[in-house]
């Protein structure tokens, strides 16, 4: 597993995301609360841009009229049609096993000796990596 | 069109009240009093107009009064004529559409009674719904819970447009008391007429109004689904009667991809609507509303991924078809089997006891 730079740990502070090209592909990195998460930036409805959705929290009910409210700020609605997806997994809320989109790791390193297609490496900082 | 099989059990037929006269009897003294110190009428929806050619088929109305009120001729036309093993009759008198709770309350109880005495008592092949007063939801379960006793009644009656979309907290006593005793909810066609019969307004003809109906079973199941009701009651069998059935896949469809944008305001709903239709509702086949060609109606059949929705009724006397073609082409015989027998005995666990 490769490897790449995407971004500057302070182009992504805690509540936001960018969207950035990496060795081809759209990644979606959202910086919740200090945690990294990836996804392919693509709704795998229509293809819509995950990186421009709005993140809620996991409502989950035992019961009608039961709102348990967790993980706030880790599901993303796709700006199109509104499907949700989990940060951490990339799974859809409605139909988990068959709708999905891919997920990525993501690390905070130093970069040293790695290329960076996007990013100016200085020798200083710390950068958020993808790994696939 | 094919018959139905002998040994069907037919899901919806309709006895009629004659005339109020016949329920005094079965009224309490205060409610006997009141229905002549006031001077109540009949109580007949426009729902069915007896001038209207879908409220009797020819060969099947009387001379005088009204079709269907006659225990000989239901016997004769519709349980001799079909050759059926058990009926299910559900009677439409305007129970529900009084404005008193109280009243509304007294008539459920006396159409109740009634039922049981002049029509159950007196031919072992009918069963019968329970009607009750969703006026007062809890006078409702009372009543269910009251006839429930009696094991000949095995399913609970509404009308499709009441006051509020029926799958609103208020009803819930209703399907509690429906599920706590083992009972479907049968939703049939019809209105209290506290709105317009559709959504965009009163219409002018009576076409408009029967057409509008699997509308209203549509908002309804909507309704159902989206308020929690089997996520509430998960037991809970509703049947849908004379509410057509061509359109249930596809506006299924259109609900759940709504579903799936909107799946967090109703986190109870945690399914897609048509995987929960297919566990909780089944559907009358009369009238029919599918393609003519029975090629299309197989291939419509696809469309509800299951074999278990679809119930056979005669809706006698209501004129949908001539002899006893009740059966569109296009179901075969394998599927017959399953909307006339099997799928009944397992939505109506009662006549599964009375057959074994």
């Amino acid at each position: 597993m490769a490897k790449h730079i995407a971004a500057k740990v302070e182009d992504i502070p805690p509540g936001t995301r960018v969207s950035v090209e990496v060795a081809g592909r759209k990644v979606a990195i959202f910086n919740v609360d200090g945690e990294y998460f990836g996804l392919r930036d693509a709704c795998p409805h229509m293809g819509g841009l995950l990186s421009e959705g709005v993140v809620i929290g996991l409502v989950e009910a035992n019961k009608p009229g039961c709102y348990n409210y967790s993980r706030g700020g880790e599901i993303v609605r796709c700006p199109w049609h509104g499907w949700e997806f989990d940060l951490r997994t990339g799974k859809s809320r409605f139909d988990p096993k068959r709708w999905k989109t891919h997920s990525y790791d993501i690390e905070v390193g130093d970069g040293k000796e790695m290329h960076a297609e996007t990013v100016d490496v200085s020798t200083e900082g710390d950068y958020v990596i993808v790994k696939f | 069109m094919p018959y139905p099989p002998v040994g069907a059990i037919d899901c919806d037929l309709h006895p009629a009240v004659p005339s109020i006269k016949a329920l005094l009897p079965y009224l309490d003294d205060h409610w006997r009093d009141m229905v002549i110190q006031r001077g109540v009428h009949e109580l007949d929806s426009i729902s069915y107009p007896k001038n209207a050619p879908i409220s009797a088929r020819p060969d099947w109305k009387p001379e005088v009064g009204k079709a269907g009120q006659d225990l000989v001729r239901l016997r004769k036309e519709a349980l001799d004529g079909f050759g059926t093993k058990f009926a299910i009759c559900n009677c439409l008198y305007g129970v529900q559409l009084l404005y008193t709770e109280d009243m509304a309350y007294a008539f459920a109880r006396a159409v109740n009674d009634w039922i049981a005495t002049e029509w159950l008592d007196k031919e072992p092949r009918l069963r019968a719904s329970i009607v009750v007063s969703p006026q007062n939801p809890d006078y409702a379960a009372a009543e269910i819970d009251r006839m429930a006793v009696d094991k000949r009644f095995v399913q609970v009656l509404m009308l499709v447009m009441d006051e509020m979309p029926l799958g609103r907290r208020r009803y819930w006593p209703i399907y509690r008391a429906a599920e706590r005793n083992g009972l479907p909810v049968g939703i049939h066609a019809g209105s209290a007429y506290r709105h317009p019969v559709t959504s965009v307004g009163w219409p002018t003809y009576y076409a408009e109004d029967s057409a509008a109906q699997s509308q209203a079973f549509q908002t309804t199941l909507t309704s159902l689904i989206t308020e929690g009701v089997f996520a509430e009651f998960p037991e809970l069998k509703v049947v849908l009667l004379e509410s057509g059935f061509a359109w249930l896949p596809a506006h299924l469809w259109r609900l759940g991809k709504f579903w799936r944008g909107l799946r967090m305001e109703t986190p109870w709903v945690d399914r897609h609507p048509l995987e929960i239709a297919k566990d909780h509702v089944r559907l009358t086949i009369q009238p029919y509303d599918a393609p003519p060609r029975p090629d299309d109606l197989e291939k419509l059949i696809e469309h509800f991924d299951s074999d278990e929705m679809l119930l056979f009724s005669s809706d006698y006397p209501h004129w949908h078809y001539e002899g006893n073609n009740a059966i569109p082409d296009g179901i075969s015989r394998a599927l017959q089997n399953k909307i006339c027998y099997d799928n009944p005995l397992a939505t109506y666990p009662r006549l599964k006891e009375a057959v074994t």
